[in-house]
């Protein structure tokens, strides 16, 4: 077996350091070996976008992303997004706005959308749908997706008129 | 997944030794969105893979007086946000936008996407229509090798064992010259070119004449094909809509779409005629300063 290896990374602002083998993925280090089972596993091959993750601020999939690959990057995951016990207004608006059923797709949707305001706040929907294509969701038919980010976006702009 | 090494050399040098294995037994890793996925699924299986994204040569992103120098391992989010290459490459950008959802665009490289040698790549036909060079060092010495030259066939390509692609390099465009890269899927985003076409067009002081244009097509063959009688055609002509039909007949001429369950073969060669119109519309409209009614997925 390849020798595991300590990697030293940042999550969530946290300083971690995990012990891996090279054929690990990121998603599964997170989520078996840091216990960090908010990135959901989905299709397991870059199409379905549930394992989302932020890695130094850009949305992977974290299924194509070797653990060694997170050697002094910083992560964002979905555990990271809320601010203590208040859920931030992607989580908010989400939950408001019944844009889930299952939840699967959640994570992966709501970090993907952390990726797209924090390079464009007032997203058009076209926008929006063009932003989240790597993103399945198989419950909602995604509408209710769109209009969750679209308020998630007004709240966040009128946050900051204040 | 299997077992595997991983190394991740700092040098050029490191990496070319690292990889001098016997076939199939190093594998470079770029963005991995690719690889990562074939090692799990057994299509590939390597003993060790060599992460290449902590190389300088294979991360330069330059552009000047003499072109532009792309490293093979830069990622399609890092090319589409450059300004640059925004202005004056914008084929290349028009590519790195589509090529699967943001997540992938933000690990998949543009040299990884020309490694892979899919005949449905949809930067290659860019890179084409671009000039571009392949620049392959490997422990015979550095060679160059024509973009249009580089696949062989379905997944296949000129590397050697061992052989690694280092960067690739575009001429500076001339004054008043524009491209684009566009494809049809049946759906907006996150598909496979049924085809896919880039071209780049060079107008004259007056705006209206074509001085220079190359035209690549992608899904039409076993490689992407530089359609060059097609953009000789061009050349001396009104930069009007009558024109570009003149190149259609040349252009589907030397395509050789297969029947699959994407499309037809008789579905493709017409795709061809509708997507070289309008991909030359929207870079001649480039090569004027305009900006062309076109959006990344339509």
């Amino acid at each position: 077996m390849a020798k595991k290896r300590i990697v030293s990374t940042t999550i969530n602002g946290d300083a971690v350091e995990f012990l891996c083998e090279p054929r690990q993925t990121l998603l599964e280090i997170l989520r078996d070996v840091l216990e960090m089972t908010g990135t959901k596993e989905g299709c397991g091959n870059g199409n379905c976008g549930s394992c989302t993750v932020l890695m130094n601020g850009k949305p992977v999939t974290s299924c194509l992303v070797l653990g060694v690959e997170a050697e002094g990057v910083e992560l964002r995951t979905i555990e990271g997004v809320a601010r203590g016990s208040e859920l931030d207004e992607v989580q908010q608006a989400f939950l408001e706005g019944a844009a889930l059923q299952c939840g699967i797709c959640t994570p992966g949707f709501i970090m993907q959308t952390e990726a797209l305001l924090a390079c464009n706040p007032t997203p058009t929907e076209e926008e929006i749908r063009f932003h989240l294509a790597g993103n399945l969701c198989r419950c909602t038919g995604y509408d209710k997706i769109v209009r969750a980010v679209q308020c998630a976006a007004e709240r966040r702009a009128g946050a900051c008129h204040k | 997944m299997r077992d595997f090494d991983y190394v991740a050399p700092t040098s050029l040098q490191q990496a070319v030794e690292l990889l001098a294995k016997p076939a199939g037994q190093a594998r470079p890793l770029a963005g991995g969105t690719d690889l990562i996925d074939h090692v799990r699924n057994g299509r590939l299986s390597p003993d060790v893979l060599v992460d290449i994204k902590k190389i300088p040569e294979l991360n330069l992103l330059e552009a000047g007086p003499n072109g532009l120098r792309l490293g093979a391992a830069v990622n399609c989010a890092t090319i589409a946000a450059h300004q640059a290459v925004q202005a004056q490459y914008t084929a290349l950008v028009d590519s790195c936008q589509i090529i699967g959802g943001v997540q992938i665009q933000s690990r998949a490289s543009v040299g990884g996407n020309m490694c892979n040698s899919g005949p449905a790549a949809d930067s290659t036909p860019s890179v084409i229509a671009l000039g571009g060079r392949c620049v392959i060092t490997g422990a015979q010495g550095t060679r160059e090798v024509a973009a249009e030259d580089f696949c062989t066939g379905p997944g296949k390509n000129v590397l050697k064992p061992g052989e690694l692609l280092v960067e690739l390099r575009f001429p500076a465009p001339a004054p008043h010259t524009g491209s684009h890269y566009r494809r049809f899927i049946p759906r907006n985003e996150m598909d496979i070119a049924v085809v896919g076409i880039g071209v780049s067009v060079t107008l004259d002081d007056t705006l209206k004449i074509i001085t220079a244009a190359r035209i690549a097509l992608g899904a039409v063959g076993p490689t992407p094909i530089l359609a060059t009688a097609a953009a000789q055609a061009l050349i001396g002509q009104p930069a009007t809509d009558e024109t570009y039909q003149k190149a259609v007949p040349l252009a589907r001429e030397v395509a050789t779409p297969i029947n699959d369950m994407r499309g037809t073969k008789d579905y493709r060669i017409h795709l061809v005629g509708v997507l070289l119109v309008r991909s030359l519309q929207a870079a001649v409209a480039r090569a004027k300063g305009e900006c062309p009614n076109y959006k990344p997925g339509h």
